[in-house]
């Protein structure tokens, strides 16, 4: 089985069901080319080795005796290192959580565990999720598989790369405003972000509460319905999740476009997008047009709205979520301090990094006496707006198409020096997020660097279903992507 | 630029957010908050007149479940992971004299 790392989830777990290997030659594969890759992408904050052979014997075993049967039995995953994980560390890619073991594990990967996965460990993020790059992680930046000058694109930038250099077979990410989507694109892999709702935030280390969701990136459109099927859940202990019945997604794998409306806005193939990647987009539209599909330009409006109001709202909730991380009764407690506030402001001072601090001051801004009602209220009535026109878009296509970012991915240390620049990045993918909509990423070409390029679909809420069999199509018809 | 972060601003804004900055870092912040609030301000240009507010895009509230204790007795796990500890209970700085 020297070739099995090329392998699917899905595949994998097929050929552990025959017998043909096991969950333990599995995780020893996957070890070994951690071992090979880490010192030239960092893709993993923590690799517990001890664990992950014990859970594989453990996982092996209930395979052998017919408990676990499912489609992702066995199957090494790498898990993003803002979702808690009981006994194993969990830092957020942060100084203030270097030393944080959490006592209980995030529902998501409860629901993995529970489907037989084996945990390989957690992977390199932007500090809590705030970023674009991976470079904001407190434990050195992430690196592109396809060109280590290039960044994996972020926050979920680990994740994205784990699976891209076959350090795992699939991923956990979180996604408050592009964060599995865009690195998914930057890495060429494939990764969706769900209906709001639809996976349970419990276990997640908040940033942008109203925004965050929790999705895979995989290796191709079948794992990434395989794994949203396994993850999908309604949460009692997370008020916002919601009660589906539709979540059999899998159901969706099927190759068939004809009549489904497409739009594309004409807003997302504006100025500051990138030539090659506008051509290999509108190539991807072309051949699902091919395919049946009716393809039409529209204007969507509001779209240059959606990031001056996502920063506002993700600075608010992110100023309120993070004032837990207190120096008390867990994380990082500055050594020297007098009284209990001085202490408090030291602790998080230098807990923190750049960017955190930035939005964590930002959002109490925009939340302060006498600034609330003209900032984070006028926020919150522009999303209100940008909700409504993609429900009108809605009522027209069953599909919006166009690119996942604006380029591909840049080089590492081009983008922190100028924050506005860098946010520009997210300008298709944040207004998903606002507007609670499910939105998958899945690469359709490369740049003339040799660099994938992200198409990204997104669909009506609860509309999962119609994005899967859209990319499965299209994923077909595209042929492999090497 | 059209937002002035003042020098009592920034510090208003330390106490709010519970962080302590250099000089050299509130510099920065004054210049990276204007900057952030120029672009923001970009909203006012659309009439919100009569919109309400959308905070959750799922009209979910009042999300009720029974108070049931489900979870078992972790206190030792969980001071485990607290900067200081003492008896059982978490250690903080003295808060009055």
């Amino acid at each position: 089985m020297s070739d099995m790392l090329h392998m699917t989830a899905v595949e994998l777990a097929a050929a552990i069901r025959a017998g043909k290997t096991t969950a333990v030659e599995a995780a020893e594969a996957e070890l070994a080319r951690i071992e090979e890759k880490e010192k030239e992408l960092n893709c993993y904050v923590t690799v517990d080795k001890e664990r992950v052979m014990a859970q594989a014997k453990t996982v092996q075993k209930k395979i052998e005796d017919g408990e676990l049967t499912g489609p992702l039995a066995g199957v090494p995953v790498a898990v993003k290192d803002n979702m808690c994980t009981e006994g194993l560390l969990t830092t957020c890619s942060s100084r203030i959580l270097g030393n944080f073991v959490p006592t209980f594990t995030a529902e998501a990967v409860c629901n993995l565990e529970k489907a037989g996965a084996v945990i390989l460990g957690k992977t390199n993020m932007d500090e809590f999720a705030m970023g674009s790059t991976t470079e904001t992680s407190a434990y050195g930046v992430t690196k592109n598989p396809w060109n280590t000058e290039h960044v994996p694109g972020g926050s979920s930038g680990g994740s994205a790369a784990a699976v891209a250099a076959g350090e795992c077979f699939y991923a956990l990410g979180s996604d408050t405003g592009g964060s599995i989507r865009q690195p998914a694109s930057f890495c060429g892999v494939v990764g969706m972000k769900p209906t709001y709702g639809t996976v349970s935030r419990y276990g997640l280390i908040a940033y942008g509460s109203s925004l965050d969701q929790i999705g895979p990136l995989a290796k191709d459109v079948t794992d990434c319905a395989t794994v949203l099927e396994v993850i999908a859940s309604h949460d009692k202990k997370d008020s916002t999740s919601v009660a589906r019945q539709d979540t059999d997604f899998t159901r969706a794998l099927t190759e068939d476009v004809k009549g489904m409306k497409i739009g594309i806005p004409r807003d997302y193939f504006g100025e500051g997008l990138n030539e090659e990647v506008k051509t290999a987009v509108l190539q991807a539209a072309k051949m699902l047009e091919e395919k049946g599909a009716i393809v039409e330009e529209f204007d969507l409006s509001l779209v240059d709205y959606a990031i001056p109001a996502y920063y506002t709202i993700a600075a608010a909730e992110a100023s309120s979520n993070l004032e837990r991380f207190d120096g008390i009764k867990y994380g990082y407690r500055t050594p020297e301090y007098e009284g209990l506030h001085n202490m408090y402001k030291k602790s998080r001072s230098e807990g923190f990094g750049e960017e955190v601090k930035r939005r964590i001051m930002l959002g109490s801004f925009v939340l302060s006496s006498g600034y609330y009602d003209a900032y984070y209220l006028k926020a919150l009535k522009v999303k209100a707006l940008i909700k409504k026109a993609f429900d009108e878009a809605f009522a027209k296509y069953d599909v919006i198409l166009g690119p996942a970012a604006p380029t591909t991915a840049p080089k590492l240390g081009e983008s922190l020096a100028d924050p506005i620049q860098m946010y520009l990045g997210d300008i298709y993918t944040i207004a998903v997020n606002l507007a609670g909509l499910p939105g998958i990423s899945l690469p359709c070409g490369k740049d003339s660097k040799g660099l994938p390029i992200g198409l990204q679909l997104i669909g009506d809420c609860f509309r999962e279903k119609t994005l899967i069999q859209t990319a499965y199509t299209y994923e077909k018809a595209r042929g492999a992507f090497l | 630029m059209a937002n002035i972060i003042s020098d009592e601003t920034i510090e208003y804004v330390g106490i709010l957010a519970k962080l302590e900055l250099s000089d050299a870092e509130k510099e920065q912040a004054k210049k990276d908050m204007g900057r952030m609030l120029d672009y923001i301000d970009k909203l006012g240009e659309l009439d919100t007149e009569g919109v309400e507010p959308m905070s959750h895009v799922f009209p979910v509230q009042n999300v009720f479940r029974e108070d049931v204790v489900t979870n078992s007795d972790t206190r030792e796990q969980l001071l485990s992971n607290a900067p200081e500890q003492k008896d059982g209970m978490f250690m903080v700085p003295k808060t009055f004299d």
